[in-house]
């Protein structure tokens, strides 16, 4: 079926992504890295990202209460809330999108004092987990909800490193190249949500 | 009486599980082009870009558009003068389960208090009519967690009357908020009781955009909502803009005096809805 679909007129602009700037950084991250970055920003990711959603999270919180290593090194590390489909013949991994994030917020707090300096999802979170971005020097990027086919391009390897039981939920170690995410809440309170939706209210 | 194989159903329910979660309908790519041009934020345009490129993509049939690729729900006509070959539902579900498989879909099904994985994206949720005629017409919505999960249900005051109503609407969509992958189709069905206003805002984000109600006085209501719920400004992935949704669709049905039953469905912009007649 490739190929053979209509589609609608669009005017094209050239360039990756089309509209504005994007800083790039590479995980791990240090704190300068964390602390140079505002809401708003547009980031580029090249290098590690580790894939975990809820199963997972609930299985990471029980190794930490019980003061066991977590699956990998997470110092530093950028957690990816995603549950890919399954990849044709060839490819490293299918359709990648964001889960949505606030389903995560009760295990958060506990991975960024573990050593996590950010994760990537979608939608607003809770007060706990803004103020452990602040408490530990860490950031909450967004990537386009929906957008799982443009993002699935931006991943060149995946590998499962922990639960393979989980299916489309195990752990998996991604390697992006430009990897396009938005800073959504940064490590000074400021929220991409909630002045963005500020400005454009009418009610 | 007019023979139709439920074989030719299973196929028809595959072929379209599969083009759903590839082939963005044209009526979204349309409304999707023209936020694109409304939309007043950079951020949001930068969204709206993405979003567009998206499906550009998946159009080549290689990945979906959306790594979830939901829960199929599956509305079918039965004409009277039908006469299946065998069970309706099994050839649905047979369906949906080629479909997943072989469309390289993601099987997000699983029990509801073990969370057991089903394998294979089956159960379908099916709704069921007999019609006049001899046809068999079937609509498939894949059906993703993220923007069913912020839908709602309330049971009005059947004093309230229409602010209410609209106070309901867009309460849910703030809500909703960024999560729901906005720039959303928001279903809306008012009336008929507690199950039936939920099937409604179901069936009403399975209508076509750009396709208003056919009584006057709701597409005025379609209309001034769709408006309002732009005004809260949530915008694209909830980043702030003047496109919060795409359009607002309501269904009605009589109610009872003493109540006032009012859904709210929400659609994100991977709105994967296709049909065929047989
Ligand atoms: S809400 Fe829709 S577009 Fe967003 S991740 Fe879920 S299914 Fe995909």
């Amino acid at each position: 079926m490739r190929g053979s679909f209509r589609r609608v007129d669009y005017p094209r602009k050239k360039g990756s992504l089309g509209i504005m700037a994007f800083r790039k950084i590479t995980p791990p991250l240090t704190d300068e890295v964390v602390e140079g970055l505002r809401a708003g920003d547009k980031v580029l990711i090249t290098g590690t990202l580790y894939a975990a959603r809820d199963q997972a999270h609930k299985r990471m919180s029980e190794l930490l209460e019980r003061g066991e290593p977590l699956p990998f090194d997470i110092e530093g590390q950028i957690v990816y809330y995603v549950g890919p489909t399954p990849p044709r013949e060839g490819m490293v991994i299918g359709s990648a999108g964001p889960t949505t994030s606030s389903r995560m917020d009760e295990f958060t707090p506990a991975l960024l004092d573990a050593g996590l300096k950010a994760t990537i999802g979608k939608g607003a979170r809770s007060d706990e987990v803004k103020e452990a971005l602040e408490r530990f020097r860490a950031v909450y990027f967004v990537s386009v909800g929906g957008a799982g086919a443009l993002l699935s391009k931006r991943i060149k390897k995946a590998e499962v490193v922990a639960y393979p039981e989980l299916g489309t939920e195990a752990i998996r170690r991604l390697e992006v190249e430009e990897f396009p995410v938005i800073v959504a809440y940064d490590m000074y309170g400021g929220d991409l949500f909630k002045e963005g939706v500020e400005k454009y209210r009418r009610v | 009486m007019r023979e139709v194989s439920v074989d030719r159903i299973r196929e028809e329910v595959k072929r379209l599980c599969i083009e759903g979660a590839y082939i963005l309908e044209e009526d979204v790519q349309s409304a999707l082009k023209s936020a694109f041009e409304r939309e007043v934020s950079p951020m949001g345009r930068e969204v709206l870009t993405q979003i567009i490129k998206n499906y550009e993509i998946a159009l080549d049939g290689v990945l979906p558009m959306c790594q979830d690729t939901g829960i199929a729900v599956v509305f079918v006509e039965v004409g009277r003068d039908v006469r299946l070959d065998g069970s309706l539902e099994d050839a649905i579900n047979q369906g949906v389960r080629e479909g997943y498989g072989e469309g390289y879909l993601r099987k997000s099904v699983c029990h509801p208090l073990t969370r057991q994985n089903t394998g294979d994206n089956t159960p379908a949720v099916i709704h069921t009519r007999i019609t006049e005629g001899d046809r068999v017409k079937i609509k498939v919505a894949l059906k993703g967690a993220g923007s069913e999960n912020k839908s709602s249900l309330k049971m009005l005051n059947p004093t309230a009357g229409v602010e209410a109503i609209k106070e309901f609407v867009t309460d849910t969509v703030r809500e909703a908020g960024g999560s729901v992958c906005p720039p959303i189709v928001v279903g809306v069905g008012i009336g008929g009781d507690f199950e039936k206003s939920a099937i409604l805002s179901k069936e009403a984000i399975l209508r076509p955009i750009g396709r208003p109600h056919q009584d006057e006085t709701i597409a005025g209501l379609e209309e001034e909502l769709l408006e309002e719920v732009n005004k809260l400004g949530i915008g694209p992935m909830g980043f702030g803009g003047t496109v919060t949704a795409l359009a607002v669709h309501i269904e009605v049905y009589p109610c009872h005096i003493a109540s006032l039953p009012v859904s709210v469905n929400i659609q994100c912009h991977a709105d994967r809805h296709k049909e065929v007649v047989i």
